[in-house]
């Protein structure tokens, strides 16, 4: 089985969010990239194909030379190649194509994917990729098991879960539950020593074509301070939520 | 030119995304000087629509659509949209409706911003304004294409009345057998029981509460604020709770009216999860919890003994108030 885990480069969630250039990019002064968290967990699940049914793994992302720490941080958890696509992305669809390019030559059987990246949070790149190539396509993807082409997938639903049952070629959008999160991994030494050696294949962009684009960001304005109470006056709290905040 | 809307249902009835998207797309059409017309797919009830200004309900009733299928229903959607030459599709931000919204998008070769809050910021240029960075930050996102598809943020906008006349007609759409390759085997959904993404209120406890076996008192707060249950990371990850409790960044989003947390310190992760919510009350112990600084209203001290008390004040408003 040919597997292919699309990362994502994302600020780590601790970072400070600042923009540039009149409020039109994104600030990556002093911010710590990370693999982005929904990838990480499919990422993990992949090499567990790989420990436990010879499955290949290859990572790829679309950007710039600056994401490839964090692709050889992939090869460190034990992706066998990483791809990066040349491209600085714009919008889901402009990542989506370039993904579908690098599934359809190099015959991939499961696509992984991180059912939502935690810098634009779009969650459109996995269904995009799936429409795109066809594929069999599920989502908030919590369980996965593969035997010859048949494939048993759990997604989450709102209040429970989905057991469904499918076949490759697949798309899945992942999350935490593909593998708990105690089972990820931390990249050892002997890891990152093999890492430097596996292969990182550049890839130039194939076109580019982006439907929608940001035109600027915005801060949420800043909060009003917190109301205290005591144990002593809950009633003003309780009169509070009801007259003022009118939630209950 | 009518806007169309996906007015989701469950076992026939209409969840309260489709009437909240519903008023949304009411105004947006107003703003456009057109209509909306909402597909609905095997809802028995298509009439209540009328309250909150629909005008005209496509009507897909198909025993084979009795499960949900991502690309099926995209399938639908896309045709309902094409049939009425449908220039901007409204979709809510449920599982389902995230899971076939890009579907839906490619299938009609349009620009997709998902996670929308609030009417678009302009109509031409089309720009509207979307959450990014976990809540950090609003993203202004343009469209570009003639056909455009917009996700709208759980419980960003609410659910306006305002009453018009729906006609209704039948709509069968052309099914691909191939869209059927995914088959649902079974659902494990607990009957009843008020789940995080459908509360307006939801009750929350961290590893402050000390163990699995004080959760009463978490229980109790949250039946009386009819109210559903959430946890931190690690009271999930100590088993102290069902992961499906889980929330925060790598858990459950939330997005409701009113959440309380309890002995949760407010962790930049936890808090990326529940920003949406609109208003968060916090109880700890500890006057630097971070989480107070996001906080609306907080009380400082011991959960064991706030907790109890503040669930018999609720109690008595509610009987008072009933
Ligand atoms: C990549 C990553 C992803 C993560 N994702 C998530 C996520 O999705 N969700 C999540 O929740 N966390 C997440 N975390 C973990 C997060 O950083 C925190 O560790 C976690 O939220 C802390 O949980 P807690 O507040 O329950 O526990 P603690 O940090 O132990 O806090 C307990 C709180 O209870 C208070 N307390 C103690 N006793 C009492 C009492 N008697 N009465 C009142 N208050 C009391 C204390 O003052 C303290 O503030 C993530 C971390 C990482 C690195």
């Amino acid at each position: 089985m040919k597997i292919l885990v699309c990362i994502s480069h994302v600020p780590d969630t601790t970072s400070k969010i600042n923009f540039t250039n009149g409020d039109a990019d994104f600030d990556s002064n002093g911010v710590q990239f990370v693999i982005n968290p929904n990838d990480e967990f499919g990422l993990t699940r992949a090499v567990w194909f790989q420990e436990q049914q010879g499955a290949n793994v290859t990572v790829v992302n679309v950007g710039g030379p600056e994401t490839e720490a964090t692709l050889r941080k992939a090869l460190a958890i034990g992706a066998n190649e990483a791809i990066r696509v040349n491209a600085t992305p714009t919008d889901g669809l402009s990542v989506a194509k370039q993904l579908a390019e690098i599934v359809k030559t190099g015959g991939y059987d499961l696509v992984i994917c991180g059912k939502e990246s935690l810098d634009y949070n779009g969650g459109m790149v996995p269904g995009m990729l799936a429409a795109l190539t066809g594929a069999n396509f599920v989502n908030s993807c919590i369980g996965l098991t593969v035997d010859g082409t048949n494939v048993k997938a759990t997604r989450e639903i709102d209040g429970g879960k989905e057991t469904l049952s499918t076949s490759l070629p697949l798309i899945v959008g992942g999350q935490k539950g593909l593998v708990e999160e105690k089972d990820l991994r931390i990249p050892n030494m002997r890891g990152i020593m093999t890492a430097r050696t596996k292969a990182l294949q550049v890839l130039e962009a194939v076109g580019s074509e982006a439907n929608t684009k940001t035109v600027k960001f915005e801060k949420p304005a800043p909060k009003s301070a917190v109301k205290m109470f005591t144990v002593d006056n809950l009633d003003e709290l309780v009169s509070a939520l009801h007259n003022e905040a009118k939630v209950i | 030119m009518s806007i169309l809307i996906y007015a989701e249902s469950s076992e026939g009835k209409f969840k309260k995304v489709a009437f909240e998207l519903a008023s949304y797309g009411k105004k947006v059409a107003e703003s456009l000087g057109t209509t909306v017309t909402a597909v609905t797919v095997n809802a028995a009830n298509v009439s209540e629509l009328s309250k909150y200004g629909v005008d005209k309900v496509l009507k897909v009733t198909n025993d084979k659509l009795s499960a949900f299928n991502a690309k099926a229903y995209a399938d639908v959607i896309k045709q309902a949209a094409q049939k009425e030459g449908t220039k901007l599709v409204l979709l809510s931000s449920t599982t389902d409706s995230l899971y076939l919204a890009p579907l839906v998008a490619v299938g009609l070769n349009a620009g997709y911003a998902s996670n929308v809050v609030g009417l678009p910021v302009s109509t031409s240029p089309f720009q509207v304004k979307r959450n990014a960075f976990s809540m950090k930050a609003f993203n202004i996102t343009e469209i570009a294409t003639d056909v455009k598809v917009l996700g709208l943020a759980k419980n960003s906008y609410g659910v306006f009345e305002s009453a018009s006349s729906a006609s209704e007609e039948d709509f069968a759409p052309s099914l691909n057998d191939a869209d059927f390759n995914i088959k649902t085997e079974s659902i494990d959904k607990t009957a009843g029981k008020l789940t995080i993404a459908d509360a307006e209120v939801v009750v929350s406890g961290g590893r402050g509460l000390k163990g699995p076996e004080n959760w009463g008192l978490i229980e109790n707060l949250a039946s009386a604020l009819g109210a559903a249950t959430a946890c931190s990371k690690p009271v999930s990850d100590l088993g102290w709770r069902p992961h499906s409790e889980h929330v925060g960044q790598t858990g459950k989003p939330v997005a409701t009216n009113l959440y309380v947390a309890v002995g949760i310190s407010g962790a930049i992760q936890h808090i990326a999860g529940i920003n949406a919510s609109k208003v968060k009350l916090v109880i700890n112990a500890d006057p630097e919890a971070p989480f107070f600084k996001v906080a609306d209203y907080g009380v400082v001290g011991d959960a064991f003994e706030i907790v109890p008390k503040l669930t018999e004040k609720i109690k008595e408003f509610k009987a008072n108030n009933a």
